[in-house]
């Protein structure tokens, strides 16, 4: 039995290179052993994708992308097909688990600099994992056809006719209607479902190859690969496997623990996961008392409302908006920092990170309240943070003291 | 411990204030008592909701033989909820009336009543349906005080009473107050008692819509325990597996 | 695996591998049962109830459960007569493979003789064979006591939709479970004792 499959898997490896990339990205590949806590978000997100595309198409099999039929097929699956309750609160919830698990992803980069040199690319190909994935849960949202998939699509893509001189023409191109209708239902289905997937899978397989090739960052931000042994594994580097792969473990089945927590006990979490209005069957005529994206894109549709139009248009906030996504994109040359972990850097670092912290789920929580003139001024200021904290990076993080870097790397 | 408890005390003030969003008005909501448990106030509930509420409402994502999740029986499902002959165990439940007739008596066609308990709360449906008043100025001769200038008659009348609205004057801040003038079948004996009656009623109607909304709600939290639970058992095994690995590190 | 196997943590890797093992089967069960029939099509497929008394004598009328053609033939005497004439020329005259249930399993496989109850789909590959009660008609010769045609692979059935010898169909029609309600009234799928 054994001598067989070893028979099967040298055959296989004569013709394709099983054992070496098995090797090259599991069984040596040497990180860094100091990881803690922060560093379980990156193998978490990869099982959410996992869940999200399982689920996805056992959910596929009983929609029905038609503006007539799509919200009835929803109760369809959640009523009539066996256990299509779960496959859906599956689905909703990791939608939000995504971003819970990309957003503390990413402030772990921010906090240990993991963008810096050499991994400004591996930082950029997951930025563009980042905007996919806000693309594919803005169409996965239509599908439903309630009240807010229909809302909340028809004023974002209204952002789009702001766009000076193409807007009026773009946003009917993205619609292929005059309104939000069964066609854009059809096309969003056809990109949630295989376009925007197929990108996703492809550039995660992206981020993957290249954080293999510069290798992990880690909690102190120095690289291990300066002290190498005889054999030229790092020094202060263990092989992913069998290390992380039960590390990784043990914080996956923790994570379950919540995830199904909120699927079996909570799948709406109060309205923020599946807001109310969207069990109403979508009312061009109709549109609701308040509107709100989901939580996750609401950081983004407060600095939207925050910024005033000008000369009759609402195109700044779009452009502010689109900036405040994109301007991820420029961190490994906006940080001009002695060190790359927060751990060595100086006090003003360590300020403007806890205020971009603040201004972020503030906007966060502003883009859910309606837009008072109190909620509104102070959207501004937290707008005018979040920018801050990007655009002063150059001058505070060289002017900031910071403290010196060990040579290998610290346990606790 | 704390730490849970202060988690729950969030979650319960984040759902709270997501409620009041989701009801828009400022008026004040009563509690619903919802027992997903009590099977006998689920079966009254889907009687008062078959016989009154299915004359203009539809209920068309949901299947009378789904009435077995509550504990009835195919005979008790035909017989209790007095079925026609022509209407099958498996068929969904549709309004007596057509929509479009419907429309023309209320302006608006009666929304269907699925998922009415995931759009609108609980507490909303319970105040909603206990707080129609007279009001001679309305085509129906009724209004109601969640939901102003409602295009449904109060079809409930007969059980509940005439309701009447006091409007008073509490040191500068206007109070709306509904008094009982004529009361309703449901009362046997004194005003309170009646109240209570036709609260007792609603209380099982609303129980039955959030049932109706949501059917999943009758295994899933039971299934849920037994998952959480075996992922406890799971992370604790993967936990010690991963001390033993990691144990020749250092 | 060889130098000084550590007994504690071999266990654990067993239990940890069969729980996630337990793990795995678990979550993919609910994604499995999700391809089984759903309610709304358990419903299309519930009992059907049909009136016979209405059905004029040598004719058949259809009726669809779960999706398929089920035919109800009212034979008159003479069909009946015939039926018992041509066992010889019968793969399976007696029906002793089960294709209906216990209690059609008589030379008519009705429960009344006169009404028999059929799935109409060939037991070759499916097809729905033609219903041809006349007597000896040119195209199928003069041996032929009225029953079905298969225009797919020319499958033959006498009029109690048993198979001839020498067609591709294997076995006989399938006799649906069903049960008279009272008279006339009759209950295609199912055969419970309970009254419905």
């Amino acid at each position: 039995m054994m001598n067989l499959l070893k028979n099967l898997i040298g055959w296989i490896d004569a013709r394709f290179p099983l054992i070496s990339t098995w090797k090259a990205h599991v069984s040596e590949y040497y990180a860094p052993k100091n990881f803690n806590f922060w560093y379980f978000f990156g193998s978490l997100a990869l099982m959410v994708l996992v869940i999200q595309i399982a689920s996805g198409i056992f959910l596929t099999m009983n929609y029905k992308p038609d503006a007539l039929f799509a919200f009835a097929s929803v109760e369809y699956i959640m009523r009539d097909v066996q256990w299509g309750w779960l496959l859906r609160y599956i689905h909703s919830t990791g939608a939000s688990m995504f971003f819970v698990v990309i957003y503390l992803h990413m402030f772990r980069g921010l906090m240990y600099g993991s963008y810096r040199k050499p991994r400004e690319l591996l930082w950029i190909i997951g930025m563009i994992i980042y905007l996919a994935l806000m693309g594919e849960a803005f169409m996965g949202y239509l599908l439903p056809w309630g009240q807010m998939s229909f809302w909340g699509a028809q004023v974002i893509v209204n952002l789009f006719s702001s766009v000076p001189f193409i807007g009026h023409d773009l946003a009917i191109l993205i619609r292929g209607d005059f309104v939000v209708s069964d066609t854009t239902l059809n096309r969003f289905f056809a990109l949630h479902v295989i376009a925007i997937p197929l990108i996703l899978v492809l550039i995660v397989v992206a981020h993957l190859v290249a954080l293999h090739e510069v290798g992990s960052n880690n909690p102190d931000g120095i690289e291990i690969k300066k002290h190498k042994d005889a054999n030229g594994h790092p020094l202060d580097g263990i092989p992913f496997h069998p290390y992380y792969t039960v590390k990784d473990g043990v914080g996956a089945v923790g994570f379950l623990i919540i995830f199904c927590a909120i699927v079996f006990f909570a799948p709406d979490m109060g309205g923020y996961f599946l807001e109310y209005n969207n069990f109403v069957p979508a009312n061009p005529m109709k549109t609701p008392e308040h509107i709100a994206p989901v939580w996750y894109f609401t950081p983004y549709y407060a600095i939207l409302r925050a910024v005033p139009p000008l000369f009759g248009s609402q195109f700044p906030g779009v452009v502010a908006m689109g900036v405040a996504t994109v301007i991820f994109f420029f961190l490994p040359w906006l940080d001009r920092g002695k060190v790359k972990s927060i751990r060595y850097r100086g006090p003003i670092y360590k300020t403007f990170l806890a205020l971009f912290v603040v201004s972020f789920v503030g906007l966060g929580w502003l883009g859910l309240m309606p837009a008072t003139p109190t909620y509104t001024l102070i959207s501004r200021i937290l707008a005018v943070v979040y920018f801050a904290f990007f655009l002063l990076m150059p001058w505070y993080t060289r002017i900031d003291t910071c403290k010196p870097e060990p040579d290998r790397v610290t346990s606790k | 411990m704390k730490v849970i408890h202060k988690l729950g005390m969030l979650a319960l003030l984040l759902t709270a204030s997501a409620m009041a969003l989701a009801s828009g008005a400022d008026v004040h909501l009563d509690k619903a008592p919802i027992d997903l448990k009590n099977t006998a106030s689920l079966q009254r509930g889907a009687k008062l909701f078959t016989s009154r509420c299915l004359a203009c409402h539809s209920a068309s994502y949901m299947r009378y033989n789904r009435l077995r999740d509550i504990g009835m029986s195919e005979d008790q499902i035909k017989k209790d909820l007095e079925l026609p002959e022509d209407v099958k165990l498996g068929s969904t439940m549709q309004a007596a009336m057509d929509a479009n007739s419907a429309k023309l008596a209320f302006g608006e066609a009666p929304p269907d009543l699925s998922v009415i308990a995931r759009s609108r709360s609980a507490d909303w449906l319970y105040t909603y349906m206990r707080t129609f008043y007279a009001d001679p100025g309305r085509a129906s001769g009724w209004n109601n005080l969640v939901f102003p200038s409602v295009g449904m008659p109060f079809v409930l009348a007969d059980l509940q009473g005439k309701q009447v609205l006091r409007v008073e004057n509490k040191k500068g801040h206007e109070v709306k107050k509904l008094v009982l003038e004529s009361p309703g079948t449901m009362c046997t004996a004194g005003s309170s008692l009646c109240v209570a009656g036709y609260d007792a009623a609603i209380a099982d109607l609303t129980n039955y819509l959030v049932f109706m909304s949501d059917p999943s709600k009758m295994v899933r939290y039971d299934l849920g325990y037994i998952v959480l639970g075996f992922l406890f058992v799971l992370f604790a095994l993967l936990y010690a597996l991963k001390k033993e690995v990691w144990k020749d590190l250092h | 695996m060889t130098e000084n196997v550590n007994l504690s943590k071999r266990r654990l890797l067993i239990a940890t591998t069969a729980a996630g093992g337990v793990a795995a089967a678990g979550a993919g069960t609910p994604f499995v049962l999700s391809l089984m029939p759903s309610e709304r099509a358990k419903a299309a497929g519930a009992p059907v109830e049909v009136d016979v008394s209405a059905i004029q004598p040598g004719m058949m009328i259809g009726v669809e459960w779960q999706g398929k053609p089920v035919w109800i033939v009212r034979r008159t005497q003479e069909m009946l007569d015939l039926l018992a004439r041509h066992d010889d020329k019968l793969v399976d005259p007696k029906s002793t493979v089960p294709q209906q249930p216990e209690y059609c399993n008589n030379p008519y496989r009705s429960i009344k003789p006169e009404y028999l109850v059929v799935l109409g789909v060939c037991t070759h590959l499916g097809c729905s064979p033609t219903y041809r009660p006349e007597v000896a008609p040119a195209d199928l010769g003069a041996d032929w006591p009225g029953g079905w045609f298969c225009p797919c692979h020319g499958s033959r059935f006498d009029l109690a939709a048993r198979v001839y010898k020498g067609v591709p169909a294997p076995s006989n029609m399938i006799v649906p479970p069903h049960k008279y309600l009272g008279e006339g009234r009759l209950l295609i799928g199912d055969d419970s004792k309970e009254a419905a």
